[in-house]
């Protein structure tokens, strides 16, 4: 696989999975974007914190009016994809990287971190994908490839925690990952591992992630979601960010690698900004050294999409306004199901459009320190200053944990008494610790602690002739362990849908049927969801469900999302797709209308009283033909054809343009057809381009009317210039 | 209790307040690497069945094996030694490669007995 993808063709999943057991990466480590010191230019604009534009992408909606740019901020923008099953993840990767995703993060199915030792194979998931060799080797083989197509590195990255991290480390060292969670605090508060093992484990692991230059990202931000008011925990979360930075420096990663995951806590209605914004300069200031990994709030965050996506409109604000070195996106999905695949598409876009409207936000407004900003963020660090003291006070960190000082959710030094305890003798993993002897030897690369390694070795692998990290012909590789659990057999299933012509929508896994309808039901709360479900049951769908309701008005009704699976497929084959219309570029079709001159008589024909669809796409105002150059000639509603014929030739116009709506009995088509009887009659056919439009017109119509093209909704001036154009040219006209 | 500790913490930050903000910077990390000093220790002393493991799957022993081999060097009293150490001298005894030596451990853990001398 040494040439991308072509754009119109599907990932080959298959192929990526062919011949892995001899794949190893071609780079490892992370990757920054390349931000060009001066600035980016692009379009009509200088845009000031901006990273080199992706080869090929996808912009924003609106781009498509500023040249079809697609800035990509100077920081690496995060999704979060994982479906349960990998091998679907691919193609939503590759639509992620397309919009603008360089880091791309794959959830572990649930109760993997405690699974003492390795998975293989490519069993299913649930909430996230079991992490084996084979599923990060081909989703890294696909990254390789992908990033071919975009013209710009992408980092993968999963979690090292649990009870095996150094085992799910060296994988990840081996397999070239890019970036990883570790934080051994996290083990301890969220997953009940023993804390002696979390921690002992946590510095070999480190030690091996530094070793492949793995970037880091804490669990600290994990205090956030969990504690009952998320915004009261701050002083805590300086300490825990604190001792995973001071832990993984003291192993040897460089601070550089070393990423804090944080969030701005707080959400709307709150006041978000005089809690997020003092906590975001605390930390940034007491962590300059480090690097910023800037999540989007969670704890806030259910079943209303479009209220995740301004929430996270404002977690980019404070993010710009204070620092990220990387912008991590929630789907806005994630509040209601595991997140589907647009919804990954929609968060990347919430950060670049945010970040394209406040590129260079700090050059034009700066925080004003010496006033309330100034106070809060002084607090706060004097808080967690004070809360260190208080855990040395009481013995250290395990003494601190045992006291329950984690994840209280009061704001220190107040305690609500809900702290998340651990007993050191208990937990996952208890009493499995054992002291080093005095000749303990570990020969291989990157191993964290005593080791009496002999005098010879100049490496710590030479004892053995060089480890897996140095030499990775010596991994071993594992296909598949279950012979019916697996990615090979899951494929089959889906075939038809992936390279056959059966045609299913998708919201996470191939052929799933998934889509969701959106309706609003003049019924009170208890009413709307059960009409809803009977509605979408009457539609056919299959398994229906309820997944958002937003009251209006408590009699008027509801907001509705019902999400329900289609049952059938559609053969492509039997689709008649209209063939495309290539639009001339703008300049060639304002050039060619210029030197012919063109001017055209244009109304409303019929007993046809409707104008503002025609005057949409005359006037300037409205990007019509005016706009390219083109005079016209407006003759009003309810026009004779024949009065508009005997215009055209007073006139001399190049081109007749009717509009007609009212299509009972087929006027329309009769109008059409008389144009062009008409023309024919006066000797003017081939002189006249004549054009067509209305609501019920498609572009077929043009051959049986015998018009020169005919337009249906959704037409804009350009089409129809365009279409003039080329069809004088044709007749060797223009 | 809870009254000494806001007692406590008013105290402290009295205290805090005469810190410049560059003052206050370095006392967290001072305090912060007290903090981890004792766990950096722990870790540099101790091993586990994970980090064991971890070992040996850079040996090139195949995390199926791992499993195996390490529960029975840890059965026989070996894991303070190192896994990788076990293997290795095994390998290095009995004259078969890492991955034969892995394998051994796991078709007969009788093979341990008497490696590192009197157990």
């Amino acid at each position: 696989m040494t040439k991308p993808t072509p754009p119109n063709q599907k990932l080959d999943v298959e192929k990526i999975l062919e011949g892995l057991e001899g794949y190893h990466p071609p780079r490892k480590g992370w990757t920054w974007r390349d931000v060009p010191q001066g600035g980016v230019d692009m379009g009509p604009f200088h845009f000031r914190d901006m990273s080199k534009p992706l080869e090929r992408s996808i912009g924003l909606p609106a781009s498509k009016y500023f040249d079809n740019i697609d800035p990509q901020p100077s920081c690496v923008v995060t999704t979060e994809i994982a479906s349960g099953r990998f091998e679907d993840d691919l193609r939503r990767m590759r639509m992620a990287a397309w919009h603008g995703a360089d880091h791309i993060m794959v959830i572990r199915t649930t109760g993997q971190s405690h699974i003492d030792g390795l998975l293989e194979g490519t069993p299913e998931g649930i909430g996230g994908v079991p992490i084996t060799r084979k599923q990060i080797r081909a989703s890294r083989k696909a990254c390789d490839e992908i990033e071919k197509e975009v013209g710009r590195p992408i980092n993968f990255h999963s979690y090292v925690s649990g009870v095996a991290g150094p085992e799910v480390a060296v994988l990840f060292a081996e397999e070239g990952i890019n970036g990883a969670h570790q934080d051994p605090q996290y083990n301890v508060l969220y997953r009940n591992v023993n804390m002696y093992r979390s921690f002992v484990d946590a510095a070999e692991a480190k030690k091996v992630m530094a070793g492949a230059r793995i970037f880091q990202i804490d669990g600290a931000h994990n205090a956030n979601a969990t504690a009952k008011a998320g915004w009261l925990v701050m002083p805590e979360l300086m300490v825990q960010h604190g001792i995973n930075c001071a832990f993984s420096v003291g192993v040897g990663m460089e601070k550089d690698l070393i990423g804090l995951s944080t969030v701005p806590p707080n959400s709307p209605p709150a006041p978000k900004l005089w809690y997020d914004l003092p906590y975001a300069v605390a930390l940034r200031d007491f962590f300059s050294d480090y690097r910023m990994r800037a999540q989007q709030n969670t704890r806030y965050i259910e079943a209303d999409i479009e209220e995740a996506v301004r929430t996270h409109t404002v977690d980019t604000l404070i993010s710009m306004l204070t620092r990220a070195d990387i912008q991590s996106t929630i789907t806005p999905d994630e509040g209601r199901n595991v997140p589907w695949h647009y919804n990954n598409i929609r968060g990347v876009q919430t950060v670049k459009q945010t970040w394209a409207a406040l590129d260079g936000i700090k050059e034009l407004v700066e925080l004003k320190n010496d006033g309330p900003l100034g106070e809060m963020v002084r607090d706060l660090k004097e808080r967690a200053v004070a809360f260190l003291e208080e855990v040395l006070e009481v013995g250290g960190y395990f003494a601190a944990v045992e006291k329950g000082f984690f994840v209280d959710s009061a704001k220190y030094p107040e305690r609500s008494g809900d702290g998340i305890a651990r007993d050191g003798k208990g937990g996952v993993g208890a009493g499995s610790l054992v002291p080093r002897d005095a000749d303990y030897l570990a020969p291989v690369c990157d191993h964290f602690g005593t080791n009496h390694l002999p005098a010879s070795a100049a490496k710590a692998c030479d004892p053995i002739g060089g480890c897996t990290l140095c030499d990775p012909s010596k991994i071993v590789f594992i296909d598949e362990l279950d012979p019916e659990d697996n990615c090979h057999r899951r494929l089959e299933k889906t075939l038809p849908y992936r390279k056959g012509t059966a045609i299913k929508p998708e919201a996470e896994w191939a052929g799933d049927g998934t889509v969701l309808v959106q309706l609003f039901v003049p019924e009170n709360e208890d009413i709307a969801p059960v009409y809803a479900v009977e509605m979408a049951k009457k539609m056919g769908l299959v398994d229906p469900e309820v997944i958002n309701v937003m009251v209006l008005h408590p009699a008027e009704g509801c907001f509705v999302e019902v999400k329900g699976k289609v049952a059938f497929d559609v053969d492509r084959s039997t689709l008649k797709i209209p063939e495309k219309e290539t639009i001339l570029p703008e300049q060639e079709l304002r050039d060619a209308v210029k030197k012919v001159g063109l001017k055209v008589v244009a109304g409303t024909v019929g007993e046809d009283e409707h104008s503002v669809g025609l005057r949409e796409i005359l006037d300037i105002k409205h990007g019509g033909i005016e706009k390219y150059g083109v005079k016209y000639h407006y003759l009003g509603t309810s026009v004779p054809v024949g009065k508009l014929v005997d215009a055209a030739v007073e006139t001399g116009a190049h081109a007749i343009l009717i509009s007609t709506i009212i299509s009972h009995n087929d006027v329309h088509r009769a109008q059409m057809k008389k144009l062009a009887e008409l023309c024919r009659e006066k000797g003017i056919r081939d002189r006249v381009v004549l054009v067509a439009g209305g609501t019920q017109v498609n572009r077929e119509m043009a051959k049986e009317t015998g018009l020169d093209a005919t337009f249906g909704r959704g037409t804009k001036g350009i089409h129809v210039v365009n279409a003039m154009v080329k069809t004088l040219r044709a007749r060797g006209a223009a | 209790m809870t009254d000494d500790r806001i007692a406590r913490f008013e105290e402290r930050r009295a205290a805090l307040a005469k810190l410049s903000d560059e003052e206050l910077r370095e006392r967290f990390w001072k305090l912060t690497n007290e903090v981890v000093a004792p766990i950096l220790d722990l870790a540099k002393g101790h091993t586990s069945p994970s980090i064991e493991r971890a070992v040996l799957l850079r040996m090139g022993i195949d995390s199926v094996t791992t499993q195996g081999v390490v529960q029975r060097i840890s059965d026989a009293g070996l894991l303070g030694k190192g896994a990788g150490h076990v293997v290795l001298k095994l390998s290095q005894k009995s004259g078969k490669d890492l991955r034969g030596a892995a394998q051994a451990i796991l078709d007969d853990a009788s093979v341990l007995q008497g490696l590192f001398g009197a157990a």
